[in-house]
């Protein structure tokens, strides 16, 4: 365990950067909502969804239906069926730390752990530290409220560009490119044709379908 | 105390847990995968790394150069300075630092 700390602590170094930074952005919205401090933690604690977490101030304030929020949050958070279904394997011998690795398998953590062979308690670490950066983030964003010393603006950027890296590395790593390919083509179609709020389902739907009817070029000189 | 909020935290735990949990549930105890969740086990992390790219990106617009042209320059940074140093914190240190700038001064 010991010997992963120091790695998982740098691996998860640019994480951190963004998850503290939108974690203040949410700590500071949910607080000028009328949402204070054990809301915030709560949130961060229970749900550690970051998208999700935002929409959530919107529903609260507006008191959406139990209904709304439940198909609300199935809709944001749909790809994370994706994640599970990639990690089966990786996460079979995790014994006791199953399901906590399951539970905090977020966007960043994903994109970390599927590269890695590192094992279990690494994996465990990096999901770790994340949450706990995301819970900082919003505890700091509560308190401190809309008085944040420099200008971060950007600066969730971050998170952008570390799924930026992953992908680029991935591609440098592998001869078939024919999956990388579908993911942004297939995003980008459905992006320009549903619109930014509703695009991601049928962007799984359709990586899905692409995926397996260019099963032939999928797999074909796969490393 | 506002039952109303804590019971829409708890709806919004239970589904984001469930829908992390369903793949693990589903396939609980097979020792052979079903192939076509082998399959896209093997496929799926480089078609969702670019899913979640264009995630990032969506409210990229191109009706003021301030919509694109930041994530296009530092976007692009990122990926030169990656095959080039090969190193996860000074790319996204560079291509954050980039972004800020340019959102900040250079696009205000």
């Amino acid at each position: 365990m010991k010997k992963y700390v120091k790695k998982a602590f740098i691996d998860t170094l640019p994480i951190m950067a963004g998850y503290i930074v939108l974690g203040i952005g949410f700590g500071v919205v949910l607080k000028s909502a009328g949402y204070g401090l054990g809301w915030a933690l709560a949130m961060s604690v229970f749900i550690f969804a970051g998208s999700m977490q935002y929409a959530m101030v919107g529903l609260l304030t507006g008191g959406a239906s139990f209904l709304t929020i439940a198909i609300t949050t199935f809709l944001v958070n749909a790809r994370h069926l994706f994640y599970g279904m990639s990690m089966i394997e990786k996460y079979k011998d995790a014994g006791a730390r199953k399901p906590y690795l399951i539970f905090a398998l977020s966007d960043e953590t994903y994109s970390l752990v599927c590269n890695s062979d590192e094992g279990r308690d690494y994996y465990l670490l990096v999901s770790m530290f994340d949450q706990i950066y995301w819970i900082i983030g919003s505890v700091i964003g509560s308190l401190l409220g809309a008085i944040i010393p420099f200008n971060t603006e950007g600066i969730d950027f971050s998170l952008t560009a570390l799924f930026i890296v992953v992908y680029t590395d991935q591609w440098l790593n592998t001869k078939n490119h024919v999956s990388a390919i579908i993911g942004i083509v297939a995003s980008v179609v459905c992006l320009v044709l549903c619109g930014s709020d509703k695009f991601l389902i049928p962007a799984m739907i359709s990586i899905m379908v692409l995926l397996f009817v260019m099963k032939k070029f999928c797999i074909k000189e796969e490393e | 105390m506002n039952w109303y909020a804590v019971i829409a935290i708890a709806i919004s735990a239970l589904v984001t847990v469930s829908l992390r949990a369903v793949p693990f549930v589903a396939f609980r105890g097979n020792k052979q995968l079903p192939a076509f969740v082998d399959y896209l086990g093997k496929t799926l992390p480089y078609a969702i790394m670019g899913m979640l790219v264009i995630f990032c990106l969506k409210s990229t617009s191109f009706a003021l150069t301030r919509g694109w042209a930041p994530q296009l320059i530092a976007g692009a940074l990122v990926v030169v300075t990656y095959v080039w140093k090969k190193s996860t914190i000074l790319s996204i240190v560079a291509g954050t630092a980039c972004y800020m700038v340019l959102i900040q001064i250079v696009f205000r």
